[in-house]
Parts: C-alpha cells; sequence; structure tokens
C-alpha cells in the first residue's frame, strides 16, 4: 500500500457528499443571509483598533497641517464631543423608534405573507418584496416629501417634524425584513412538526402559536438583531434630509472650524462611535447565532 | 358522525373492522403510489405492512389518518369516513380517533417530554390540566421514563424520544395507533425498548398498524401480514404463512433478501 494513500485518503477534487467544516460555515452564513436579506454583521475587535489607527492618523494629518496658534487637534474634538454625543443619541432614539415601527408592522405583513388566503398572501408578498428592494434612501425622500408638515385627527392637529418623517421613512424597510425574518423562520421549521401536530388533532392556529412561532423565536433573534445593528448605521442617512443628528453636527462643527484637516480626523471619529455601539451587538448575535444552531 | 365507542367497553375483535380500506389510489404528480389497496383491521387487531421503500406503505397510514387525501376509493375508521371528510373540525374529530407515530419522532423540542405529552390533550381535548397531569405521568411511567419527564427532547436518546412520542400519542386515548417506520432512525440496541413498549400496547388489545422492516417482530406480534410492491398488496395471511410459506414469487425474493 503506498503511504500517500494513507495520509490522503481522498482523491483530489472528489465529488463526494462531506462538508468540510469552512464549507459547513459557508453553508449556514448564506442559510441565514436568505433569511436576513443581509451578510451577519462580523465586528471584530480589529475592526476597533484599525479605527483608532485611521483616527490617530488623521490627528496626525491635522496637527501636520495646522498652524501653531491653533489648540491641539483633540482639545478641538474633545470641545466638540457634547454636541456630537447628543447627535449620536439622536441617532438612537431614531434607531429605537424605527425598529419598533418596522417590527410591529413587520410582524403582521409576516403573518400576512403566510396567510392561506391567496389575496392578503400575494399583497403581502408583494409589499414585502417591494419595500425589501427599494432604495433605502429613495424610501426616505418618499417620507419626507409625501407626508404632511402636520395632520389633523378629529381636530386635533399633530406636527410631524422631519426626524419623524425620517423615522417612517428608515421603518419601511424594516417592516419588510421583519416580515421576510418572521415568513423565513416559520418555513425553516420542519414540515414534520406540521404533520405531527395535525396527527394530535391541533388546528392550524394552535399548531403556529403553541408549536411553530416558540421555535421560530430563537431563529428570528439573531437577523433580527444584525438589522438592528444595519439600521443603526443606516439612521446617518437622515442627515441628507436635513435632520440635526451625529452627522449633521459633524458637519457643522467642521464649517464652523474651517479647518479642512479635521475632515478625517472627526469622520474617523464618528465611525468609532457607531463602532462602540454595534460592536457588543455584533458580538451578541453571532454568540446567539451559535448557541441556537447547536441546540435547534 | 361522532364515534360513541368506548374504550372500557371493547367487544372482543370482532367480524366488524374498525379500520376498512376499500380500493385507495393515491398518486403525487404523475407516479401512483397506491394502485387500489384494500385491506381491513378488525377490532383490537394487530397489522404489519412490510415491503420495499416506496411501495407506498407510508402513504398509506397518512390516508387512513388524513394527513393525505385519496384520488380513489374509501378509507373508513371507526365511524368515520375519512374520505369524504372535508372541514378541519370532521379531521380533527377523526384523528381523535387514530394517533400516528413518526419515524423521526417529531416531539416538539421547546417541550419537555411531560409538556409533550400534556399538550394535545389539553389544548385539543379541554381536558383538566390536573387530570392529564396524572395521565401522563402514568403513560411515561409505561414507556419506562420516569425519570426523564422533565428532560427536553434534545437530551433524550432515540429510543427514548420515540417512547415519549408514543406516550404522547397515547395520550389522546386513540382507538387505533398507526405506527410508521418508528424504529427505521434507531440503533439496534434502542430497538428493542421501543418494540417491546409497542407490544405491551398490542397485548392490551389496542388495535395497531404498523408499517415496519423488523422482521422478527412482525412475525412475533402480528395477527396478520400484508407484503406491499409498487402500490398493492402482493400477499397477505398471518405470519407464519406469510413468513414461511409465501406463495408469491415477489414475496419470497423479497424475504430471501433480508431474513
Amino acid at each position: 500500500m503506498r503511504r500517500s494513500q494513507w495520509l490522503d485518503p481522498l482523491p483530489r477534487g472528489t465529488d463526494l457528499p462531506v462538508l468540510l467544516p469552512a464549507a459547513a460555515g459557508l453553508a449556514r452564513s448564506a442559510a441565514s443571509e436568505r433569511i436576513t436579506g443581509f451578510p451577519m454583521l462580523r465586528l471584530r475587535a480589529a475592526h476597533g483598533v484599525a479605527l483608532l489607527v485611521l483616527f490617530a492618523v488623521g490627528c496626525g494629518i491635522a496637527e501636520a497641517q495646522g498652524q501653531l496658534s491653533q489648540p491641539s487637534i483633540l482639545t478641538t474634538i474633545w470641545k466638540w464631543t457634547p454636541l456630537l454625543l447628543r447627535g449620536f443619541l439622536f441617532n438612537l432614539a431614531i434607531s429605537f423608534l424605527a425598529m419598533a415601527l418596522g417590527t410591529v408592522a413587520g410582524l403582521f405583513l409576516g403573518f400576512a405573507q403566510i396567510s392561506l388566503f391567496q389575496p392578503v398572501k400575494k399583497t403581502a408578498w408583494l409589499t414585502t418584496h417591494f419595500f425589501r428592494n427599494a432604495p433605502w434612501l429613495v424610501l426616505l425622500f418618499y417620507c419626507m416629501f409625501l407626508l404632511p408638515f402636520q395632520i389633523t385627527v378629529f381636530g386635533v392637529t399633530i406636527p410631524l417634524p422631519d426626524w419623524i418623517k425620517a423615522t417612517f421613512g428608515l421603518s419601511l424597510p424594516v417592516m419588510a425584513n421583519v416580515s421576510e425574518i418572521l415568513r423565513g423562520a416559520v418555513q425553516s421549521i420542519p414540515t414534520t412538526q406540521w404533520e405531527s401536530a395535525a396527527s394530535l388533532a391541533f388546528t392550524r392556529r394552535q399548531t403556529m402559536w403553541m408549536i411553530i412561532l416558540p421555535q421560530c423565536i430563537k431563529r428570528m433573534l439573531p437577523p433580527w438583531m444584525n438589522l438592528y445593528a444595519i439600521l443603526t448605521m443606516a439612521t446617518v442617512l437622515v442627515s441628507i434630509v436635513g435632520v440635526s443628528e451625529m452627522m449633521t453636527l459633524t458637519r457643522q462643527a467642521l464649517s464652523a472650524e474651517n479647518r479642512p484637516g479635521l475632515l478625517l480626523a472627526f469622520y474617523s471619529y464618528v465611525l468609532f462611535w457607531f463602532f462602540i455601539y454595534c460592536y457588543p451587538i455584533s458580538r451578541w448575535t453571532v454568540r446567539m447565532e451559535a448557541k441556537y444552531a447547536v441546540n435547534l | 358522525m361522532q364515534s360513541t365507542s368506548d374504550s372500557s367497553a371493547l367487544p372482543e375483535a370482532t367480524t366488524e373492522p374498525i379500520v376498512s380500506i376499500c380500493d385507495v389510489h393515491q398518486s403525487f404528480g404523475a407516479v401512483e403510489v397506491l394502485k387500489g389497496v384494500s385491506l381491513d383491521v378488525s377490532r383490537g387487531g394487530v397489522v404489519c405492512i412490510i415491503g420495499p421503500s416506496g411501495s407506498g406503505k407510508s402513504t398509506l397510514l397518512r390516508c387512513i389518518n388524513g394527513l393525505v387525501p385519496i384520488k380513489q376509493g374509501s378509507i373508513r375508521v371507526a365511524n368515520f369516513d375519512v374520505h369524504t371528510l372535508k372541514t378541519d373540525e370532521q379531521k380533527i374529530a377523526l384523528r381523535k380517533e387514530v394517533s400516528m407515530v413518526f419515524q423521526q419522532y417529531n416531539l416538539f423540542p421547546h417541550k419537555t417530554a411531560l409538556a409533550n405529552v400534556m399538550m394535545a390533550p389539553i389544548h385539543v381535548l379541554k381536558e383538566n390540566q390536573d387530570e392529564v397531569r396524572e395521565r401522563a405521568v402514568a403513560l411515561l411511567k409505561k414507556v419506562g421514563l420516569s425519570a426523564k419527564q422533565d428532560a427536553y427532547p434534545g437530551e433524550l436518546s432515540g429510543g427514548q424520544q420515540q417512547r415519549v412520542a408514543i406516550a404522547r400519542s397515547l395520550a389522546m386515548r386513540p382507538h387505533v395507533m398507526l405506527f410508521d417506520e418508528v424504529t427505521a432512525a434507531l440503533d439496534p440496541e434502542t430497538v428493542k425498548e421501543v418494540l417491546n413498549t409497542i407490544k405491551a400496547l398490542a397485548q392490551e388489545g389496542m388495535t395497531c398498524i404498523l408499517v415496519t422492516h423488523e422482521m422478527r417482530f412482525a412475525r412475533e406480534i402480528a395477527d396478520e401480514v400484508y407484503f406491499t410492491d409498487g402500490g398493492v398488496i402482493v400477499e397477505s395471511g398471518p405470519p407464519a404463512e406469510l413468513f414461511d410459506r409465501p406463495i408469491k414469487e415477489r414475496t419470497r425474493a423479497f424475504l430471501s433478501q433480508i431474513l
């Protein structure tokens, strides 16, 4: 027996149906992307370090371009930090609200998507895919320009400030993605669960609420949290329509300082704040995904 | 259409069959899976269906339970004409009579063993929770899993899961039990614990229809064995006759391959 055959028993380029660990990982992430529509956000500590380096380089460049009479970059950034953070909190508020609105609407839409009543199912499918595949910025502009600046209900006038309209705009793609996450999770439960429930005389409604959905929650959490992280990063889009969140304030700070060298330092500072917020979410999502992948 | 039969007043294996299948045809697309199958099962009878894979054995069980509609023929279980049941309510009424155990156990993974057994009686039969719990505990004891009642399916071995599945079906107090290759996914050692459970059940007078590849078990337990191939019943008879003196060439060929 040739020695090499023992060391390398599989012929090269084999078609044997063996999933190598790497391939299994790829298959898993492909499966989750089919549900979420987004690649899973996998932030690492190294990404944070890279951002810090970028920030340091930005500071260095700015210092080199500046004059001695000007205050140092770090002092300048520190001066603006309270304002920028207020903007960042506004980003977070928008992300919470858009996520809440989008999730509630998305769950309704998702249930409609798995309805047995064809017109409801078809309409929900169309709605989901329309909002899921439309560019977020276009949806944002639609909401900004189509929604009135105030609405009157039963004689009560409710103002709709820009940031509320922007939040509506962002909640539309969230709604569509949550709808798809729900549909995907329900369909990922093996049909044998439906079958055994049917053989035990459960109705469809009972099966859905007592057997299928409780199993879905675990599967929905990781993609839902991933969607939230992506939404948080997308909230800076609202700066384009004039809402004074972190990006808008950064631009204003930069024009007030009037020092072109500050650009890189300021924007990497903004990036760093988003990293600090999204990194734990991303880690948690990855951990949860791994845990539930084993248990299910 | 409500059955009035009472399990305590079961007559001794009467001539009146509890399951009566007549000329059943079933196809998936262009593939005809069942091509006119007829068989009767008397009350308290134990019937084994054997045959090669793809011969329509499992499909037949699914038809009996109303999980799959049939194209032609008739199926009568207790007082239900299965092939005429349309609404969900009617099908549910049938499934309270006939319970099915699957090859892959299909326990509900988010519930403990005890909760798996209790779910259907509480939510489908709307029975009192305490009574159901008592019965479920007794059933788990009967299948030898008292110690595991708070375990989740993921923490149980295949054989244990399958016994929980049997207990779960029994909790509905069915009059007929359908077993669809329940030992096919188990390792040889655990097969025995499941078969013993089924045997005890059959000896208590439960009507059982089993699709199985366990020939020795079929010979031991069955009143009547049916050999199916290509969607028809090739041969049937008491186990001693079918296994020892098969008449048809196809039956002989099949048995010689596996015995």
